[in-house]
C-alpha cells in the first residue's frame, strides 16, 4: 500500500463562494441532468427508443455543473462520457440530446454518432471520442490557439480517472505544462474505471499527484459537495486565464450505476453503493439550501417538476424527428462547401 | 530563376502561407531552434516566432491532439513528424480523432502531418517506412505523395489551405537530389489529380513518390528497344484519380501498378482493383503489381537494394507484360 502523499487538500473556507443565484442555477442543473440521464437510461433505452450504448454519470453530477458555471462563453469545453451537465450548461438544449441519443439527424452528430459523444463548435464543446484521454491534447491544442492569438480563453477537460493511464493523458499534459497553456484538466474519479478498481489502475491513491510530475497543482477535491467543486474549479480556471498554465483538480466521486446501461455493477460491493448514496450530491445540496433558507422543500418539489417537464417535452419533440436518410450515409465525410 | 530543391519547395510552400495566414504556425520535435531534423524548417523560428514555430517535447500523440484542437477553434497547423515513421505514436490521434470529426459532428479539422518518408538512404526498419497504407482505409483522410519541386511546393500549399485533415508524405530520398525552376507566381497543385510524366502506347506504369523516378529511367531503357512506355504520377493516393488511371489503363491496355510501400494491402491493390472493375474490357494483359516484399525496410544495403524496386525489376516486368 502507498502512503498518501502530501497533496494540499482545502478543507474549507473557500476562495470562491456561489450566491443565491448561482446556487439555483446549480441545483436546476443538477436535476435536469439527473432528470434526463433517468429518463434515458431508466426509460428510453430500457423501452428499446434509444438503442446502442448509454453512459449515465448519476451520483457526479456536481462535477460537470459546478465546473461548467465558470465557464465564459468563448471558453472551449472537452468533456468526457459522464459530464452531461457540460452540454447543458454550455446551452445545448435537451431537445437536440435526446435527438441525439435517439439518432435522429435533430441531434447533434445527425444520426453519425450516439449518445455522449456529441459536440458543437457552435457551442465550443469538442466531441469526445471512446479512445480515453485522447481529448487531453486536444484540449492543450485550444489553449495553445488562445495563448497564439493572445485571447483570455481557456480550454476545461474532462476524464475519468481510468483515462489517466493512457498515454495521451500524460503527453497532453506534459506539453500543455511545458507550454504554460491556459488548460484545466478535470478528473472525475469515481473508483471504478468500468469495473477495474482504482489500485488495479494506478498504484497511487490520488490522480493528483500526478500533477507533481507535471510541475503544475493538483488538488483533491470532494466531487459530491458541489461548493467545493465550484471553489476548486474557480481557482483553477482563474489561474490558467491568467496566464500562470494548466491545473490538475481531482474530483473524488463514485459512480452510483455500471459502466454502461448494460452492466450491473456486481462487481461493486454493495455497501459502497450504500455508502455513497448517503452522500448524493443533490440531496446533500438541497438540504444544505434548505437549511440556509434559500429553498424550502416546496420550491425544490416544483423544480424537480420543472425539469421532468422539460423533459418531457423533449423526449417528444425528439420522437416525431426524422431519422437521417439513407443516402445521408456517405455525406460528409469530407467538406462539401457551406 | 532560382533552382530550388524538393525539400526547399517544401519549406518555401510552408514560409509563403505563413506570411500570407497568420493561423497557420508549425510544430514539432525540433523544429524549432534546430530548424528541423532534414532543415525544412530552417529560418522559421527566427522569422515568426515562438508563438508560431513550436519545439514540442517527443511526444507525436500530443502533436497530432494539439494541431487537432487548435484547428478546432480556427488555426491551420502544419505538423511534423521527425520522420514519417513516427506517424504511428499519433495513429490514433489521426484516424479516431481528425478523420472522423467532420463525419460525426461537422466540425472541420484542417490539419497536415507531414514528415520525411521512403527508403534507400539506409535508414533501417525505423527511418524509411512508406506508411501510406496503413491511413490509405481511413475515410475522412486525404493523403498525398509528391514526387517534383513543383509538386512539393504546390501540395503543401494545397494541404494547408485545405478544409480536412492531409498527410503529407514527403520522400527523404528526393529531398536535396530533386530540384528545379520553379514560377515565383502562387501556385497550388490540386489534390486528387494525377500528372502524366511521359506519354506513351504500349504500357501504362502507374506510380507515386521516388518510384516515379525509376519508372522514368525504365520507360527511357524501354524506349531502346522500342517500347513506348506512359508514366502516370498519382501525386494524391486519397483521393486516387481514378479518371486519369482508367485514362492511361484504356489507352495503352496493359498496366504496372508500382510503389514503395510493401505489397500487401499497398495502395496498389486499390488501383489494381478500380481498374479490373471499370476498364476490365480494355485490358490486354494482366495487371502487374511491384512493390517491395511483405518484410521490414531492411538496413544493410544489399539487403535494402533488393528490397526496393529497382528500375532492371521494372524493365523485366514490362518486358514480359509486353510481350504477354
Amino acid at each position: 500500500m502507498v502512503e498518501r502523499q502530501a497533496v494540499p487538500v482545502r478543507k474549507s473556507r473557500f476562495a470562491h463562494v456561489p450566491d443565491d443565484g448561482a446556487k439555483l442555477k446549480m441545483l436546476h442543473f443538477m436535476k435536469l441532468v439527473r432528470e434526463i440521464e433517468d429518463r434515458i437510461e431508466r426509460k428510453l433505452y430500457r423501452q428499446g427508443r434509444i438503442v446502442g450504448g448509454v453512459y449515465v454519470g448519476r451520483g457526479q453530477e456536481a462535477i460537470s455543473v459546478g465546473t461548467a458555471i465558470h465557464m465564459e462563453k468563448d471558453d472551449v469545453v472537452a468533456p468526457s462520457h459522464r459530464d452531461m451537465g457540460v452540454f447543458l450548461m454550455r446551452g445545448i438544449t435537451p431537445r437536440r440530446i435526446i435527438a441525439q441519443y435517439m439518432g435522429r439527424r435533430a441531434g447533434l452528430t445527425r444520426g453519425r454518432d450516439g449518445n455522449m459523444h456529441m459536440g458543437d463548435m457552435d457551442y465550443n464543446v469538442i466531441a469526445f471520442v471512446s479512445h480515453l484521454g485522447d481529448n487531453v491534447p486536444v484540449a492543450a491544442g485550444a489553449a495553445l490557439a488562445f495563448t497564439q492569438r493572445g485571447e483570455k480563453r481557456v480550454a476545461l477537460c474532462y476524464n475519468g480517472e481510468g483515462a489517466t493511464s493512457r498515454g495521451d493523458w500524460h503527453e497532453g499534459l506534459n506539453l500543455a505544462s511545458v507550454h504554460k497553456l491556459p488548460v484545466v484538466y478535470f478528473i472525475n474519479n469515481n473508483a471504478y474505471a468500468y469495473s477495474t478498481p482504482m489500485e488495479l489502475q494506478m498504484a497511487i491513491p490520488d490522480v493528483a499527484i500526478r500533477a507533481s510530475s507535471y510541475g503544475i497543482p493538483g488538488e483533491i477535491v470532494d466531487g459530491n459537495d458541489i461548493v467545493a467543486v465550484y471553489d476548486a474549479a474557480k481557482r483553477a480556471i482563474d489561474r490558467a486565464r491568467s496566464g500562470l498554465g494548466p491545473s490538475l483538480v481531482e474530483f473524488k466521486t463514485f459512480r452510483m450505476t455500471g459502466h454502461s446501461a448494460h452492466d450491473d455493477a456486481g462487481y461493486v460491493p454493495p455497501a459502497l453503493f450504500e455508502e455513497w448514496q448517503r452522500k448524493d450530491p443533490i440531496l446533500r445540496f438541497e438540504k444544505a439550501l434548505v437549511d440556509e433558507g434559500v429553498l424550502t422543500p416546496a420550491r425544490i418539489e416544483e423544480m424537480q417538476k420543472e425539469c421532468a417537464a422539460m423533459i418531457d417535452d423533449a423526449v417528444d419533440w425528439a420522437e416525431q424527428q426524422p431519422f437521417p436518410a439513407p443516402e445521408e450515409v456517405t455525406r460528409d465525410v469530407y467538406y462539401e462547401g457551406k | 530563376m532560382p533552382v530550388t530543391t524538393y525539400l526547399d519547395a517544401i519549406k518555401d510552400g510552408i514560409w509563403e502561407e505563413m506570411e500570407k495566414d497568420d493561423r497557420v504556425f508549425v510544430l514539432g520535435e525540433d523544429v524549432g531552434i534546430y530548424g528541423g531534423a532534414f532543415k525544412v524548417t530552417k529560418g522559421m523560428l527566427d522569422r515568426f516566432g515562438p508563438m508560431r514555430v513550436i519545439d514540442t517535447p517527443i511526444s507525436e500523440s500530443a502533436i497530432v491532439g494539439a494541431a487537432i484542437g487548435a484547428a478546432l477553434v480556427g488555426m491551420r497547423p502544419v505538423a511534423e513528424m521527425q520522420f514519417i515513421d513516427f506517424i504511428s505514436c499519433c495513429f490514433d490521434q489521426i484516424v479516431n480523432f481528425a478523420a472522423k470529426c467532420r463525419y460525426r459532428w461537422g466540425a472541420g479539422v484542417p490539419i497536415v502531418v507531414r514528415g520525411p518518408c521512403g527508403g534507400g538512404v539506409h535508414g533501417g526498419p525505423f527511418h524509411s517506412q512508406n506508411p501510406e497504407s496503413y491511413f490509405f482505409n481511413v475515410p475522412g483522410l486525404k493523403i498525398v505523395c509528391p514526387s517534383t519541386a513543383y509538386d512539393a511546393k504546390g501540395l503543401i500549399k494545397a494541404a494547408i489551405r485545405d478544409p480536412d485533415p492531409v498527410l503529407y508524405f514527403e520522400h527523404k530520398f528526393l529531398y536535396r537530389r530533386i530540384k528545379e525552376d520553379l514560377p515565383t507566381d502562387d501556385f497550388v497543385v490540386p489534390i486528387g489529380k494525377a500528372a502524366l510524366r511521359r506519354e506513351g502506347d504500349d504500357l501504362s506504369i502507374i506510380t507515386y513518390g521516388a518510384m516515379v523516378y525509376k519508372a522514368l529511367e525504365a520507360a527511357e531503357e524501354l524506349s531502346k528497344t522500342g517500347l513506348d512506355v506512359e508514366v502516370l504520377d498519382l501525386r494524391s493516393i486519397l483521393p486516387l484519380d481514378e479518371e486519369a488511371i482508367l485514362a492511361t489503363a484504356k489507352k495503352t491496355s496493359k498496366v504496372i501498378v508500382l510503389h514503395e510501400a510493401t505489397m500487401t494491402g499497398g495502395p496498389g491493390g486499390e488501383v489494381v482493383a478500380r481498374i479490373a472493375e471499370k476498364a476490365f474490357e480494355y485490358l490486354d494483359g494482366p495487371i502487374v503489381r511491384i512493390a517491395p516484399p511483405d518484410t521490414p525496410v531492411p538496413y544493410s544495403p544489399t539487403l535494402e537494394e533488393a528490397f526496393l524496386p529497382q528500375t532492371r525489376d521494372i524493365v523485366a516486368a514490362a518486358r514480359k507484360l509486353a510481350a504477354y
